[in-house]
């Protein structure tokens, strides 16, 4: 497949690595030059000096080939418009847009992006198309602060079920940062509740992780 | 009429002064109440919102479902396309135009439906027909339909 990420921020940067590891093409477009310096240090040739809501950098990225476009930026606005631009302009068979304040999640609805999401793990698997199965798996060890994002998968004997967040009396140093329900990754709240088939990526001190985990799952 | 005003800058705020003085309601929307301060001054006795243009919220404190008229004139492209979308198929709105910087951009979302004001095929039609020292006797919606540019280089 043919990817296109547009911002060099931690999402795009991951999400590249990550693609690039699992054997996709990958350009990623990001447009400030210290920081495309920076990355092509690490990646080379996949980092492209432009803007993504530019029609000229976008075909000179080779757009109208791309299978995937996801825009990670920090500006919702950006990728609202970035995505729209490859649906019209390109025909990108599937957009995928961050989205930085949950309150706009509507208007990307609205707008017609097949994705919305807001966490990179979440992006990762839409673009992937596979959910792994098993019931706790590491996403990926942050560098600083002994911190690792892990997937759990919510089964109908997991002691969380039917409680909402608050309920749960989660570890200190352990965050929950997106459920994903029917393919949807939603940003959860105190009062949202954990359902059966749920997908729900936590943020966790590694040495608090098998405290996190008697949360979500049934003990061996 | 009520107009609505996203963008508090030169040309939103000189427009806001504009339409109120000939009687009509405006209400104007900027991220920072400083906007307000510099460009529009004491005088102005319209509706002042602090918010984002994307947000329905301050859409709606600034009176968008009794507008007959918004138009987004922030510095962003992209915010003003998504605020005029926005206006248009949620609170359908009967005038609504983005004001532009991106040529391309705002092509495409012509042809989107979106009407679009791009200042930089203005500005730059205005000034080429003043270096070739022609007068500027041809109506402005000349130089946005059919705009003087660069050939496109690949």
């Amino acid at each position: 497949m043919y990817v296109i990420v547009v911002g060099g921020g931690k999402v795009g940067y991951y999400l590249t690595k990550a693609l690039t590891q699992e054997g996709h093409e990958v350009l990623l477009i990001e447009r400030d030059p210290r920081r495309v310096a920076q990355l092509t240090e690490e990646l080379g040739e996949q980092v492209f000096l432009g803007y993504g809501d530019e029609m000229r950098t976008m075909r000179q990225a080779g757009a109208n080939r791309a299978d995937v476009i996801v825009a990670v930026t920090g500006g919702d606005e950006d990728n609202l418009i970035i995505c729209q631009m490859a649906r019209r302009c390109f025909q990108t068979p599937r957009v995928i847009a961050r989205v930085n304040y949950p309150k706009n999640r509507a208007l990307f609805d609205r707008f017609g992006i097949d994705h919305v999401i807001s966490s990179t793990e979440a992006i990762l698997m839409m673009v992937e198309q596979q959910i792994p199965s098993g019931h706790v798996i590491p996403l990926a060890a942050l560098k600083e602060g002994n911190l690792e994002i892990v997937e759990i998968e919510v089964d109908a004997e997991s002691p969380a079920l039917g409680k909402t967040l608050a309920q749960l009396n989660l570890p200190e140093g352990t965050s929950v940062i997106s459920i994903v329900r029917q393919g949807r990754a939603i940003v959860p709240q105190a009062d949202t509740d954990v359902r059966e088939g749920d997908t729900v990526i936590v943020l966790t001190e590694i040495r608090r992780s098998g405290e996190m985990r008697r949360t979500f799952t049934k003990a061996a | 009429m009520h107009v609505v005003i996203l963008g508090c800058g030169r040309t939103g705020s000189t427009l806001a002064r504009l339409l109120q003085q000939q009687g009509h309601s405006v209400a104007v929307i900027d991220r920072t109440r400083d906007a307000f301060r510099r460009y529009l001054g004491p005088t102005f006795s319209g509706t002042l919102v602090v918010g984002l243009g994307i947000d329905t919220d301050v859409l709606l404190k600034a009176g968008i479902r009794k507008a007959d008229a918004f138009v987004a004139m922030t510095g962003g492209d992209n915010t003003n396309l998504t605020a005029a979308q926005l206006v248009r198929d949620e609170f359908h709105v009967p005038k609504v135009l983005a004001r532009m910087h991106d040529p391309l951009r705002s092509d495409a979302y012509r042809e989107m439906g979106v009407d679009t004001l791009c200042t930089t095929d203005l500005g730059v039609g205005l000034t080429y027909d003043f270096l070739q020292g022609r007068g500027w006797d041809k109506p402005a919606a000349e130089y946005l339909n059919n705009p003087i540019r660069p050939e496109v280089e690949e």
